[in-house]
């Protein structure tokens, strides 16, 4: 089965039409999605901001990291299941959704970057974490992350507008 | 009583800078984007602090240093805020004086403010010492609380009208 044919299989559930025509839990899981961005990239901002070294200087990286990682992991969370919700409401136009695509692609990206940065300049943080100024390869990955973040909330919020959507997909 | 704001409302729909935004294709998702990425902004600021003032997280540093780091991002992001907000309602104005998620953001919109620029900010920049941990720890679940029906409220002026 193809992806859209999955997709088509998804709109036909019995939760799936239930959710996309609910008055008040779908918008109720927007604002979930929407508050939980608070709580995700609003703590992952500030220990990007604290790898550029323009934030938060005295405090050890690795103290900032670990301190702030539950709550990441935490929103993380919550916007991945609220985030899954809103597809399976709406899984046909949200997969041909151009700026859906576009949001995987760099989610993808953003993961890539976390996770190369713990593996490489993150394991040798014990020798940086009270430097103001982080080496280059964590600035890199800081500034890269806020960079892919905010172009994820930008198509994010685009997939609502369907200026590309093919005819007859609502 | 036959004093209202609606024909304020309405002015602000009909300025030039309404009619632009509405009759614009990519104008209002754009500026809406800005209004989220600051939103993002903002609630990592707040939250750095408030978290901190309710003791979980980062507790090994002075809440004063990080309200005063957090500062200037708040700040930031709240120029952000408002500017794109402004220009969002200009475009939408007289649909925002009929929705209930309107009015109830503004009611909590003009508390949170207040209340983030009097006694959170005076609270935070106390010497922890002197002020009883209680106190922060209700400080922050107040600014919490508010700000979040803040965002909620916001968010739900889309599902309205």
């Amino acid at each position: 089965m193809s992806l859209l044919g999955i997709c088509q299989w998804l709109e036909k559930t019995p939760w799936s039409i239930a959710l996309h025509e609910s008055i008040w839990v779908y918008p109720l899981v927007e604002s979930v999605h929407v508050l939980t961005l608070c709580l995700f990239l609003g703590t992952a901002v500030m220990l990007d901001l604290r790898l550029l070294g323009v934030i938060l200087r005295r405090v050890p990286v690795s103290e900032a990291a670990g301190q702030l990682f539950r709550w990441m992991a935490a929103g993380f969370v919550l916007m991945v299941i609220s985030g899954s919700l809103l597809f399976y409401a709406i899984p046909v136009r949200t997969y041909l959704n151009i700026f859906f695509r576009i949001k995987v692609v760099m989610l993808v990206l953003a993961g890539l970057n976390a996770w190369i940065f713990h593996r490489t300049v993150y394991r040798r943080v014990a020798e940086w974490d009270l430097d103001p100024v982080t080496p280059r390869a964590a600035r890199v990955a800081g500034g890269l992350s806020l960079v892919l973040w905010a172009a994820i909330v930008v198509a994010g919020r685009m997939i609502a507008y369907n200026w590309f959507d093919q005819p007859g997909v609502h | 009583m036959s004093w209202s704001l609606l024909p304020f409302f309405e002015w602000c729909e009909n300025t030039g800078v309404g009619h632009a935004i509405r009759n614009s294709l990519w104008l209002f998702p754009v500026i809406e984007s800005f209004h989220l990425l600051a939103l993002a902004l903002i609630g990592g600021a707040v939250l750095v602090v408030d978290l901190r003032l309710l003791g979980l997280v980062l507790r090994r540093q002075p809440v004063a240093q990080l309200a005063r780091e957090a500062h200037p991002w708040l700040v930031g992001g709240l120029v952000v805020m408002v500017t794109s907000g402004l220009l969002l309602f200009t475009s939408e104005a007289v649909k925002c004086y009929y929705s209930d998620a309107f009015r109830t953001k503004m009611t909590f919109l003009l508390p949170a403010l207040v209340f983030t620029f009097t006694v959170r900010r005076k609270v935070a920049a106390a010497d922890e010492s002197r002020v009883g941990p209680l106190w922060g720890k209700l400080v922050g679940l107040v600014s919490v609380t508010l700000w979040s029906v803040v965002g909620a409220a916001g968010r739900w002026i889309g599902f309205s009208g």
